[in-house]
């Protein structure tokens, strides 16, 4: 049994299809990524096993349990982390307390205990915050602990929102163009993270990427979509080579009667 | 007969909810800011139009102070645009919601200190004159509303639809940056939009100035007119019009018909059940957060 | 320059940044301990009368900043559950409650109700949100006149003596024992505040306030966060609510009306979004602009012979004061603090724009 199972899922937004029949397994321990052009559904995908859409049809199941009877905060607890496309961090809070943030789903203490921070709640608040400190070593964010999400870089704040999924100690983790605006190096650093949760940390990833580059190094497996329809799955040299993937990328290389080169 | 002037009556203070709730969408649609101080402009308006035209202030004759009043107010709107909230432009939209509320204190202020806190009447030239027909006695003031009111409706109309700046406004209440990339002069179309919101406040206040007293405070049933911008979901001109009528209805109807004390709450029972069963209004406007 | 070098978690996690900053507070401890034996020096207590009024308007003020400032749901409603906060006190002492226990069970009781009222509109953002408040309080207000074997309606109801085992405290009679009374509540609900913030919960309402949709991946349950929020707020209110018509005396309906949200609203904003301090600011504000009003009028007719006396000055210069604000110091009075005091710490290396916050330019930036 996979760690992720989805069978034939469609949603649609109104008249627009956006996954149409999609089916994918991720197993335990791989990184999986989602390749495509833009609008292809990859980010819907993740949407739905986020659980903040719901399908039309089409089931997903996490560890033989099926994940459509969740809402969105119940995925955590599942242990389901992710982070977004466009860094949805928390603003005007510092970088630790974004990632105490992460570690909302171990919360065990009760709203009455946090209000007069009774011994419970104080030895919880200890342990979130050596939890916390074991992410910040591991992404190497010492230096911006204390600082206010709005004065850092856009590849630090990257980092922090990966940072915060990882917090949560997640068994699969989604990543949602991790790599997107970062340079060189920023990527190749992502690469080697990416490859030390796999391997040191056992957690599973799923990723959406439009870098090939990193696609190839960190992944097992691939799957190309397009227009929301399944276009491929392999490794990444034969998703890339495939035929129906360089289509939909670069177009057929046919002249129609216009003029124009058919896409 | 009693039932039909009920209705008129009605539809009469529909038509000055229904103005004040489109200055307030005009701006919403356009801005995106709220503008808690509309029922206020539409208060300041009508005392501007008294300033000019009673004779205890300047005694003008009222046909040059009704369109003299209208200008002011759309100055006004204009230069608090352009001098007071340009510099909020980004910022939260509770800032501005706070701001406005400020403002409607301090035009509250102002104008009981130029023109006193004493309920004042507009003297016009039609004051107490009836049009009688089949045993109906319709005031004039009243007729003149919902006429005024039809007239501005469809003004509005073909301007936003059909003419180049209503749809240079269109762009700019929904992509700000991208209308400046083309070109759009965003800014000045805001202090324009806040000019023609004061101007239509200046109508709503002349003409509920006309048929009854106002003072300082009479700007605080633009609460009401909330409700009816919220019955059209905030983004629908035709829609805060008809809100105004229903609320403009609701109102004499309930004080006749219902149990004692319900018209008073009407408005706001209506606003409340709007926000939490059709936030989007009748006319549904939904938007999303796309991750 | 200050370096904090922290050589523990504890240190991360407690109340104190440093010592010398709990050395600072201490001190200010000391100082509002001590204010009444300035007043008990000079043998008259209506100042001191007018600090424990900003004191429960800061209350007050500490359960909106709760709403608004950290968990971002703007409320112009917040009188209504100060008023539900006295009737309920009032009601109960008359029932022959004892107020140690009548005092407290009023604050939960008009949290519980608040949050109940609340509900239907916790989906709600922003202006909607504000309207929907709006909108409740002015129905509010409605009740409490129908209401009237519990509120007196329109006639008013008078407020009950605290009797506290047998020691009587009154506003008028032993303004010391009121002003001591006033300033226990105050400090708890600041230290309950500051405890919240240091913890999941607190945390969990500024995710909700900076982007819900983050939160909601973090497994932050929306709605039972929201709830929490208003249940915390309106207790909160409603503890000042109780003090305000043991303050007054005497309550009608109108005593809570649409202006005291409003006010406590720009109050907040004024003293600073998003720090406990900006509540005690901001009411500091509110409780200053009368007196200085009366002393000017009382000025300007002595020294030069001019009356000026028209009603909504108050109002008029608060709004102003608060139109200055947001143009020019959005982060309020304490946010201007924390400027100055960072500028110092810092001092040479300030730079201008440490605290500029990122503007939002784009439609769907703004939409949660």
């Amino acid at each position: 049994m996979s760690l992720l199972e989805i069978k034939n899922v469609t949603l649609r937004f109104g008249g627009l299809v956006a996954v149409d029949n999609v089916s994918l397994n991720v197993e335990e321990g791989e990184v999986f990524a989602l390749v495509g052009p833009n609008g292809a559904g990859k980010s819907t995908i993740f949407n739905l096993i986020s659980r903040f859409y719901d399908p039309a049809s089409g089931s997903i199941h996490l560890d033989g349990h099926d994940l459509l009877k969740n809402s969105a905060d119940q995925v955590p607890s599942l242990r389901i982390a992710r982070t977004f496309q466009n860094i949805e961090l928390f603003e005007q809070a510092t970088v630790l307390q974004n990632l105490l943030v992460g570690r909302h789903r171990h919360r065990q203490t009760s709203m009455l205990s946090n209000i007069v921070f009774s011994p419970k709640t104080y030895r919880e608040e200890l342990h979130h915050r050596e939890a916390v400190e074991e992410v910040i070593e591991f992404l190497n964010l010492q230096q911006y602990r204390d600082k206010m999400i709005g004065g850092l870089p856009y590849g630090v704040r990257k980092v922090v929102e990966l940072g915060r999924a990882l917090a949560s100690e997640p068994k699969l983790l989604l990543l949602d163009e991790p790599a997107s605006g970062l340079s060189v190096e920023e990527t190749q650093d992502m690469a080697f993270w990416i490859e030390d949760i796999q391997t040191q940390m056992g957690i599973s990833v799923m990723m959406v990427e439009h870098d090939m580059g990193l696609v190839s190094a960190v992944s097992g497996r691939v799957m190309a979509l397009s227009d929301g329809k399944e276009l491929a799955t392999g490794t990444a040299a034969e998703v890339q080579s495939h035929p129906a993937v360089i289509q939909a990328y670069l177009g057929t290389g046919e002249i129609s009667k216009t003029g124009t080169s058919r896409a | 007969m009693d039932f039909l002037q009920l209705i008129i009556s009605g539809l009469a203070n529909g038509c000055v909810y229904g103005l004040i709730a489109l200055g307030f969408v005009l701006i919403y649609k356009a801005t995106e800011a709220v503008n808690f101080a509309q029922g206020d402009f539409m208060m300041l308006g009508a005392f501007v139009c008294i300033g000019f035209t009673n004779h205890e202030y300047m005694g003008l004759s009222f046909w040059l102070a009704v369109p003299l009043s209208i200008l002011v107010m759309g100055i006004l709107g204009y230069l608090f645009n352009w001098g007071v909230l340009r510099h909020m432009f980004g910022q939260s939209q509770t800032s501005i919601v706070i701001l406005t509320i400020a403002m409607g204190f301090i035009i509250r202020f102002i104008a009981g200190a130029i023109w006193s806190h004493e309920p004042t009447s507009l003297e016009t030239p039609f004051a107490g004159q009836d049009i009688r027909s089949g045993g109906l006695v319709l005031g004039i003031d009243e007729v003149l509303i919902v006429v005024v009111t039809a007239i501005l409706t469809l003004a509005f109309y073909i301007f936003f639809s059909r003419t180049r700046i209503g749809l240079a406004m269109q762009a700019a209440s929904q992509n700000q940056l991208a209308a400046y990339y083309m070109g759009i002069p965003v800014r000045r179309i805001h202090s324009l939009v806040w000019g023609l919101s004061g101007m239509v406040a200046a109508v709503a206040g002349i003409l509920f100035a006309s048929k009854g007293a106002i003072d300082p405070s009479t700007g605080l049933l633009g609460i009401k007119a909330f409700a009816a911008a919220a019955i059209g979901g905030f983004g629908s001109l035709p829609g805060a019009l008809l809100g105004g009528l229903i609320i403009g209805l609701v109102e004499p109807l309930a004080s006749r018909y219902g149990p004692p004390g319900v018209s008073q709450i009407a408005p706001y029972a209506i606003l409340l059940l709007i926000l939490i069963f059709r936030p989007g209004g009748i006319f549904s406007q939904t938007q999303r957060k796309k991750v | 320059m200050r370096f904090v070098f922290k050589t523990s978690y504890d240190a991360d996690i407690s109340l104190f940044k440093h010592r010398a900053q709990a050395v600072w507070y201490g001190l200010l401890l000391l100082l509002v301990l001590a204010t009444p034996l300035y007043f008990v020096a000079i043998g008259d207590a209506y100042l001191l009368g007018e600090i424990t009024g900003i004191m429960i308007l800061a209350i007050a003020g500490m359960g909106l900043m709760l709403l608004t400032g950290h968990t971002g749901l703007p409320s112009l409603g917040h009188a209504t559950f100060m008023a539900l906060g006295c009737y309920l006190n009032i009601n109960f002492l008359g029932a022959g409650v004892p107020w140690i226990i009548a005092f407290p069970m009023a604050g939960l009781i008009a949290g519980v109700l608040g949050t109940m009222i609340a509900l239907p509109v916790l989906r709600l953002h922003g202006v909607y949100l504000a309207l929907a408040t709006l909108a409740m309080s002015m129905l509010t207000s409605d009740f409490v006149v129908i209401a009237e074997p519990w509120t007196g309606g329109i006639a008013g109801a008078a407020v009950p003596d605290i009797n506290i085992f047998g020691m009587e405290i009154n506003r008028y009679s032993t303004p010391y024992k009121f002003y001591y009374l006033v300033l226990s509540v105050a400090v708890l609900v600041v230290w309950f505040y500051r405890n919240l913030l240091r913890t999941p919960t607190g945390r969990s309402f500024t995710a909700v306030r900076d982007s819900e949709v983050s939160a909601r991946a973090m497994g932050i349950n929306l709605t039972q966060t929201k709830a929490m929020s208003f249940f915390l707020s309106a207790t909160a209110a409603g503890l000042a609510g109780a003090l305000f018509g043991h303050s007054a005396g005497y309550v009608t309906n109108e005593t809570f009306d649409l202006v005291m949200s409003i006010t406590l609203l720009l109050m907040i904003v004024i003293g600073g979004l998003g720090f406990i301090h900006g509540a005690f600011f901001g009411a500091i504000v509110v409780g200053i602009i009368p007196v200085a009003i009366a002393n000017g009028r009382t000025f300007l007719a002595t020294a030069f012979d001019v009356n000026i006396n028209v009603p909504g000055l108050e109002s008029a210069l608060f709004a102003s004061i608060l139109i200055c604000f947001i143009l020019f110091e959005p982060m309020g009075l304490y946010g201007r603090w924390l400027k100055i005091r960072t500028y110092f710490e810092l001092f040479p290396f300030y730079r201008k724009d440490m605290f500029k916050r990122q503007k939002s330019y784009l439609k769907t930036d703004r939409v949660q």
